[in-house]
C-alpha cells in the first residue's frame, strides 16, 4: 500500500508521537461541543483536517468499521483514533474525553428531573422534546438509509427487521443473528461474480 | 443489601448484552432496552424512560448517555457507574481489537458482505428505535405535528438538532400542558 499513514495498526510509536494529554484534550473539546449527535463531523475536522493525525482514507476505513461493529460511531471512532496514536491508553483517554462532558451534564439534568418530575411545565416541555426527538430520529434513519430505502431488495430487509422487532417483538439477538446472518449470507462472496442476489429460501445455519 | 448487589449485577448483565447488540448505534437497542427495563423488570415507567430519553437529547457527545440516568434511577450513583461501564466497555473493547485486524481485511470480500448485509438490518433497527420512542411520545395530534415538522426541517434545511429540541420543548410548554 503506497503512502505512509501517521501510525499503522499496532504501531504505537509512529512518526507522529502525540501526547496522551493532547489526545484527551482534543476529545474532551469534541465531547463538549458536539451537541445534536454531530460528533463524527467534528472528529474529522479536528483529527484529519486540523491535526493530520489520520488521513481521510484511514478515517473512512475506521468509520466503516465503527458502523459495522456494535457500538456508537463516536466512541468507536475514539477507540480507533486513540489506539492508533497511543495504544490502550490513547483509546481510553479518547473515549473518556468524548463521554465525560455530556455525562456530567446529563446526570445534572437527571438529578433535577427527580425533583421537577411532577412539575406540569417541565413535563409538558419534555413531552415536546420527546416528540421532536422522534421526528429527529426518523430523519436520521431516512438519511442514513437512503440507499437501503430506495432499492427493493434491501428494503425488504428493512421492513422485515422492523416487523420482527416492533410488531412481533422478537428478541434483538434473534433478529440480528437471524435476519442479519441471512442478509450477510445472501451477500456472501462467491466464486465468479458477486453482487446479484438469487435469494434462495433457507436458513443461514 | 444482597438484593442491591443482585440488582447491580442484573443491570450490568442487561447493559453489557445491549452493548454487544448495538449494531448501527444506540437507537438499534432502544426497543430492547425499554422492554427489559420497563416491562420485564419494571424498574421505571414507560413515561420515565421517555423522559430520560428526552433529557439525553440536550447533552453533547455520543447519544445514549441517557443510559446513566436509568442506572441512577434504578440503583443510585453506583448504578449509574455500573451501567456506563457495562454499556460502553464491551463494544469499545471489541472495537479496540477489531481495529488492529481491520486493515488486513481491507480487500476481503467478506468485509463487503458483512457491510452490505448488515446495512438494511441496521436501518430497520433504527426505525424500530423511532417507533419505541414515538409510541409513547406521539399520543395526540399536537406531538405528531411537532415530530413531522422536526423531521422535515432536519431533512430539508440545515437547522441543527439542538435548536429543534429547544423548539420542541417550547412547543410542549405552550401546547401540551
Amino acid at each position: 500500500m503506497p503512502g505512509v499513514t501517521p501510525a499503522g495498526p499496532g504501531q504505537t510509536c509512529g512518526p507522529l508521537r502525540v501526547g496522551l494529554l493532547e489526545i484527551f484534550g482534543v476529545f474532551l473539546w469534541i465531547g463538549s461541543i458536539s451537541f445534536g449527535g454531530g460528533a463524527v463531523g467534528y472528529l474529522r475536522q479536528s483529527i484529519v483536517l486540523d491535526r493530520g493525525w489520520l488521513d481521510d482514507k484511514g478515517f473512512l476505513s475506521g468509520l466503516e468499521l465503527s458502523q459495522t461493529l456494535p457500538g456508537l460511531n463516536a466512541t468507536n471512532m475514539g477507540v480507533y483514533v486513540g489506539s492508533r496514536l497511543r495504544g490502550v491508553m490513547g483509546a481510553i483517554l479518547a473515549v473518556l474525553g468524548l463521554i465525560l462532558p455530556g455525562l456530567a451534564l446529563v446526570l445534572a439534568l437527571g438529578a433535577s428531573y427527580a425533583v421537577l418530575q411532577n412539575n406540569e411545565a417541565v413535563l409538558a416541555s419534555l413531552h415536546g422534546v420527546a416528540a421532536a426527538a422522534t421526528g429527529f430520529l426518523f430523519a436520521v434513519a431516512v438519511q442514513t438509509g437512503r440507499e437501503q430505502l430506495v432499492h427493493w431488495q434491501p428494503l425488504i430487509f428493512v421492513v422485515m427487521t422492523f416487523v420482527a422487532m416492533s410488531i412481533l417483538q422478537l428478541p434483538l439477538v434473534v433478529v440480528i443473528f437471524g435476519l442479519g446472518g441471512f442478509s450477510i449470507w445472501l451477500h456472501r462472496p462467491r466464486s465468479g461474480k458477486t453482487g446479484k442476489l438469487e435469494a434462495p429460501e433457507g436458513d443461514d445455519r | 443489601m444482597n438484593s442491591d448487589l443482585d440488582r447491580l449485577i442484573h443491570l450490568a448483565a442487561i447493559f453489557a448484552m445491549l452493548s454487544m447488540l448495538a449494531v448501527g448505534g444506540g437507537t438499534a437497542v432502544l426497543p430492547e432496552m425499554k422492554h427489559m427495563t420497563v416491562l420485564d423488570n419494571q424498574w421505571l415507567t414507560a413515561r420515565e424512560f421517555n423522559d430520560y430519553y428526552a433529557v439525553g437529547q440536550f447533552v453533547p457527545g455520543p447519544n445514549m448517555l441517557m443510559v446513566s440516568l436509568i442506572g441512577l434511577h434504578v440503583a443510585g450513583w453506583l448504578g449509574a457507574g455500573v451501567v456506563m461501564l457495562a454499556f460502553f466497555l464491551p463494544f469499545s473493547t471489541l472495537m479496540f481489537f477489531a481495529s488492529r485486524a481491520w486493515d488486513r481485511f481491507a480487500d476481503s470480500p467478506w468485509r463487503i458482505a458483512i457491510e452490505k448485509g448488515l446495512a438494511p438490518v441496521t436501518i430497520g433497527l433504527m426505525l424500530s428505535g423511532v417507533y419505541a420512542v414515538g409510541h409513547a411520545a406521539i399520543v395526540a395530534v399536537a406531538p405528531a405535528l411537532i415530530a413531522i415538522a422536526v423531521a422535515l426541517l432536519i431533512l430539508f434545511t440545515k437547522i441543527k438538532a439542538p435548536w429543534l429540541m429547544a423548539a420542541g420543548a417550547l412547543c410542549g410548554f405552550l401546547f401540551l400542558s
